[in-house]
């Protein structure tokens, strides 16, 4: 228990520090930890949570959660507004009928315009909502096959290292703050996550 | 031309007005008129006067003295011509006017040509009905002679010119030689209204067939041989000047053509309007600020407020208001705020223009033709003759294109080109470069009796007096009569009532008429306060109207029926209320009554709009519930979330995303009754925006409990508690 | 050199590749009826069809665009949902300023297209995206039921 609080007070400047910078400056990327930085967390599970807890960062950041809405409209921007105009997820996440995603998103970010894109642009099912939940219960969900569209782990690793769209959240175009580190450095947490037992945090 | 007063509302038409304005018509009959033995173009044989042309075929070209802005005069006045003249509408077509305040001037604007302050009918009723009946009777002169019986023997059906008992009818277009080598009578009879065939009807517009085809033609449209397109930056701060310009970068972007420096401005001239977009980004135009670079929205405002403690120009004094407040039982103050508005056309600012050897060409849409062709004149040396403007269908108006800025503009770019230049403004230019609805800072003082009735009123109001800009003559003795317009003439009797101006300009911000002009502010304060009034002597917000307009039969008719058709009174359930608001704007009447939701964190839904009207003589009754149903959603979209501010001199609002605009799935239900009515037509493109506010805002404290005195609203003032 | 399919016919342009293609149809091919509101898609005026389907042209790269068939206002009347629409605005007197219709329309023909009976709901979140200043959404309403019932009765 020691060991762990002393690792939670060790990240919790940088986490503050990493949120104050993504709260403040439009453009300026956080730091992420790097994976081998949890080498110094000796017991397993706790070094677990504690990875799990840095890419955290990520996950909980607007650049994901946005798509991640507990209901039925995206978020928009840092400050996670309802998505202006009027958008919601449609029969199959991709809109309603006249409002698709790809009504007004392309398959790049169109910097003019401040509109992101990517190929893939949709809302993430319900079931994989994350707003509203603790880190923990994102956790729970992401690691449960019928709540995470049958992934294993390793498929789960390979969605967060490889996935396009979610690279998108580090390079989203001016106006939105990119999520913190990069998509190689929250790829090698989730790896690592995944390696010491994929443990979730209680909370 | 006749100097009318100028901006008056409900101006009636007495019959000495009509004869003025007649006389100015017959002075536009005889130049109009095309002389005997003159060739006429093509099929256009028959033009009696500026408004009405007439060729072989039938076909009624009317051309009209007001712009089309979506409010609907490019059909209301072809009615009231086709009316008299006896033609179907499916035989008349429209024209823009071209710039002549001889032939168009608006008699209620002082004979300029111009398009606002919801005057169209007002200013046309008689005239175009006029026009049509002398067209009428040169044709039935046309024909007597044809026939060789007297004109009295000679009755029209729509399109014919008929004699009943010698079994025959000449159709117009066969007439339209003769009619127009006829003498023009200097007076003809109007139709009495009992008859009319159109005026009154829902009769289909004539501007919309290519505006659901994309064939329709904004000045934005423009196509020219030629012609380049240029897009441009003016200093962020009002008043700034231009710094420093990258021109070799902006030139290096392909299908840029030329840089173009203004004082406070830059343009890039490009094949089209991306090229010229990117030719901007790459000059990196910077701007020293100049004086007003540190303004912020709080100092304007402190300024309003400081100026509002001191008595300003007296408006109107009636009774001794100072005495009976000092005797009231009960003393109610208040403030009230409005803040600065932009207009946001949902076409932006753009304007083309030709300079050339012997004069200039402007491609515009415009509110003001000759204004802003004497504008361009004297901007770039030139006679007014040698400016040719075309006007255009307006992606909208609202004020906005009552204003020159951006043509002047465009006419000093071009000048420095020798191509045609259309000059288009990005969506963020046409909010930071706007001409703003001015802030307004109203302080009220009002006594009541132990029953509560209102015996002393005072209303003091502080802001830019955009009068003393827009037409200086009209502001008098520091009176702007648009500022008080709505206030000086509120309908409710009030024994002693005083109203002031105060004129304060605001650093730098230039400041524009916004639809509804004096009455969108005027009729927002006074019909929230006395809605407060009401709640303090604790009676009914219509009753206490009600009592107050016991003199104003037509204001209480729309009251009452408004009320009746809402439904006032029957429960709305937690967090709903219905707030009620009455006017008397433009010569017309109305009440709204709306219908809102409070939800818990304090957003509010408007669900319903109610709202009678009583404009007088109703020209297209169609025309006018779309102009409410207009008016209401303009007015939706102001209440809740219109503000305009300041922070480093700038406007920080700049597209849709952060100044935002009421959409579909926010409209709310509503209900329009346009009264039946003969008295002299009023007003109708303003008033529906004008009434909205001050009704969703005492909905909101029915529902609430919370008064609001200052827009947009919080919704964090109305959280639940 | 991009290759376009622009109401049934190839053109071909020289432009940048992430030109908003707006501008290609406004300036270099002159057809002015897709209208310029805002830049930054929140406005929907220049709503054209991609293969069918709704696009803000002024934030689609014309790139994007090549060899995909590009339907605009002029040529929407010749699809039943297009004509049905035109003609049901007519009849109920949708258009005031007219600014926003060529969006409008475009928008309401792919619903309508899609969804023969639609709903308030439908219409609330197909059309969110297109913004009227003159406020003509009460009878934009009634007109995409009215075009729907007029394509479903033929």
């Amino acid at each position: 228990m020691t060991m762990l609080r002393s690792v939670l007070l060790s990240i919790l400047p940088a986490l503050a520090a990493g949120l104050f910078l993504t709260a403040g400056q439009a453009t300026e990327t956080a730091q992420l930890k790097a994976a081998k930085d949890f080498s110094s967390v000796s017991d397993e599970r706790a070094r677990s949570v504690a990875v799990f807890e840095e890419a955290g960062k990520v996950i909980q950041h607007p650049r994901c959660v946005n798509c991640h809405p507990a209901g039925n409209r995206p978020l928009q921007n840092d400050d996670g507004h309802p998505h202006l105009p009027l958008v919601v997820r449609g029969e199959d996440g991709l809109g309603a009928i006249g409002m698709r995603c790809t009504t007004c998103h392309g398959a790049t970010n169109f910097e003019a315009g401040h509109v992101p894109g990517n190929p893939k642009w949709h809302l993430a099912p319900i079931e994989m909502a994350w707003v509203g939940k603790s880190l923990g219960a994102i956790c729970e969900q992401i690691k449960d096959p019928k709540r995470n569209g049958g992934k294993t782990l390793a498929q789960i690793v390979d969605h967060m290292v490889n996935d396009d769209l979610v690279g998108w959240g580090w390079n989203p175009g001016p106006g939105r703050t990119p999520a913190p580190g990069t998509q190689k450095e929250f790829g090698e947490l989730i790896k690592l996550w995944v390696e010491t037992g994929a443990h979730c945090p209680t909370t | 031309m006749p100097q009318d007063s100028g901006f008056s509302s409900g101006t009636s038409l007495s019959r000495r007005h009509f004869l003025q304005v007649g006389a100015a018509i017959g002075g536009g009959l005889m130049l109009g008129w095309v002389p005997e033995g003159q060739a006429a173009s093509g099929s256009e044989l028959f033009a009696p006067n500026a408004f009405i042309r007439l060729d072989r075929q039938g076909k009624v070209t009317v051309v009209s003295p007001m712009i089309e802005m979506g409010q609907g005069t490019y059909t209301s006045l072809p009615m009231l011509v086709a009316e008299e003249l006896d033609v179907d509408m499916s035989n008349v077509g429209v024209e823009h006017s071209p710039p002549n305040d001889k032939l168009y001037g608006n008699a209620i604007l002082g004979g300029s040509q111009t398009t606002g302050n919801s005057s169209s009918i007002r200013a046309f009723y008689l005239p175009m009905r006029q026009a049509g009946a002398t067209a009428r009777a040169m044709l039935i002169a046309a024909a007597a002679e044809k026939l060789n019986v007297d004109a009295e023997a000679l009755t029209t059906e729509p399109g014919y010119v008929v004699h009943a008992a010698g079994k025959q009818r000449l159709a117009y277009g066969e007439l339209a030689d003769a009619a127009a080598k006829q003498q023009v009578p200097t007076k003809v009879n109007l139709k009495d209204p009992s008859t009319f065939r159109i005026i009154g009807t829902a009769a289909k517009r004539l501007d919309v067939a290519g505006k659901v085809n994309g064939t329709a033609t904004y000045s934005i449209d423009v196509k020219l041989p030629g012609m380049k397109v240029a897009t441009v930056a003016a200093s962020p701060v009002f008043g700034g000047t231009v710094a420093s310009i990258d021109e070799a970068a902006a030139l290096k972007v392909p299908g840029v053509h030329q840089v173009v420096k203004l004082d406070n401005a830059v343009a890039v001239i490009a094949d089209h309007y991306w090229a010229a977009k990117m030719g901007l980004k790459a000059a990196a135009v910077t701007f020293d600020d100049g004086p007003n670079a540190t303004l912020t929205t709080a100092d304007v405002v402190s300024a309003l407020a400081k100026a509002a403690e001191n008595p300003g120009a007296v408006a109107k004094n009636e009774g001794d208001v100072d005495a009976a407040f000092a005797g009231a039982a009960t003393k109610v103050e208040a403030i009230y705020e409005a803040p600065f508005l932009a207009h946001a056309t949902m076409e932006p600012m753009n304007c083309t223009v030709h300079v050339t050897p012997d004069g200039c060409d402007v491609w515009v849409g415009t509110q003001i033709p000759t204004v802003a062709q004497q504008a361009v004149a004297k901007t770039l040396g030139l006679k007014v003759e040698q400016v040719r403007l075309h006007n255009h269908l307006l992606g909208g108006g609202f004020g906005r294109r009552l204003e020159f800025d951006f043509i002047v503009q465009a006419a000093l770019i071009a000048k420095q080109a020798k191509d045609p230049i259309k000059v288009v403004w990005s969506r963020e230019e046409d909010i930071q470069h706007d001409m703003y609805r001015p802030y307004y800072y109203d302080r009220f003082a009002a006594g009541l009796d132990e029953q509560g009735t209102l015996k002393s009123w005072s209303h003091r109001i502080a802001g830019s007096a955009i009068m003393a800009r827009f037409f200086p003559p009209l502001f008098k003795d520091g009176i702007d009569p648009d500022g008080v317009d709505g206030a000086v003439d509120m309908p409710y009797a009030v024994p002693n009532k005083r109203v002031e101006f105060i004129r304060e300009e605001p650093p730098g911000i230039p400041t524009a008429f916004w639809r509804g002009v004096g009455p969108t502010h005027n009729v927002y304060v006074i019909e929230s306060f006395i809605d407060e009034l009401a709640a303090i002597a604790k009676k009914d917000p219509v009753d206490y109207r009600r009592a107050m307009l016991a003199d104003n039969p037509r204001a209480l008719h729309v009251l009452n029926r408004a009320a009746d058709m809402a439904g006032w009174g029957k429960p709305l359930g937690d967090r709903r209320g219905r707030g009620v608001s009455v006017q008397n704007t433009f010569g017309s009447y109305m009440c709204q009554i709306a219908e809102v939701t409070v939800s818990e964190s304090g957003e509010v839904h408007v669900d319903r709009v109610v709202c009678a009207v009583d404009t007088g003589v109703a020209i297209n009754p169609d025309t006018i519930i779309a102009q409410m149903e207009s008016g209401i959603i303009f007015g939706i979209t102001a209440v809740l979330w219109g503000v305009i501010t300041l922070k480093n001199g700038r406007v920080e609002q700049s597209n849709f995303d952060d100044y935002r605009m009421l959409r579909i799935e926010e409209a709310p239900v509503i209900e329009v009754e346009v009264v039946k009515s003969s008295a002299d037509p009023g007003g109708i493109g303003e008033p529906g925006t004008s009434a909205l506010a001050p009704a969703v805002l005492n909905a909101v404290y029915a529902a609430t409990g919370v008064r609001l005195r200052k827009l947009p609203i919080q919704p964090a003032l109305l959280k639940t508690q | 050199m991009i290759d376009l399919n622009v109401n049934g016919k190839k053109v071909s342009v020289s432009v940048a590749d992430d030109m908003p293609v707006l501008w290609v149809i406004r300036d270099v091919l002159g057809m002015t009826g897709t209208k310029f509101g805002c830049g930054i898609g929140q406005c929907g005026a220049c709503t054209i069809h991609v293969d069918g389907e709704p696009r803000r042209s002024c934030i689609t790269k014309t790139s994007e665009l090549a060899d995909r068939e590009i339907t605009t206002i002029e040529a929407i009347g010749d699809t039943p949902s297009g004509k049905a629409v035109q003609d049901a605005w007519l009849r109920l007197e949708v258009v005031q300023c007219g600014y926003c219709q060529s969006g409008q329309i475009m928008t309401a023909a792919a619903i309508i297209d899609a969804i023969p009976e639609p709903t308030d709901v439908d219409i609330d979140q197909g059309m969110s995206g297109n913004i009227c200043r003159c406020g003509t959404y009460v009878r934009i309403r009634e007109a995409i039921k009215e075009a729907a019932k007029a394509v479903a009765a033929k």
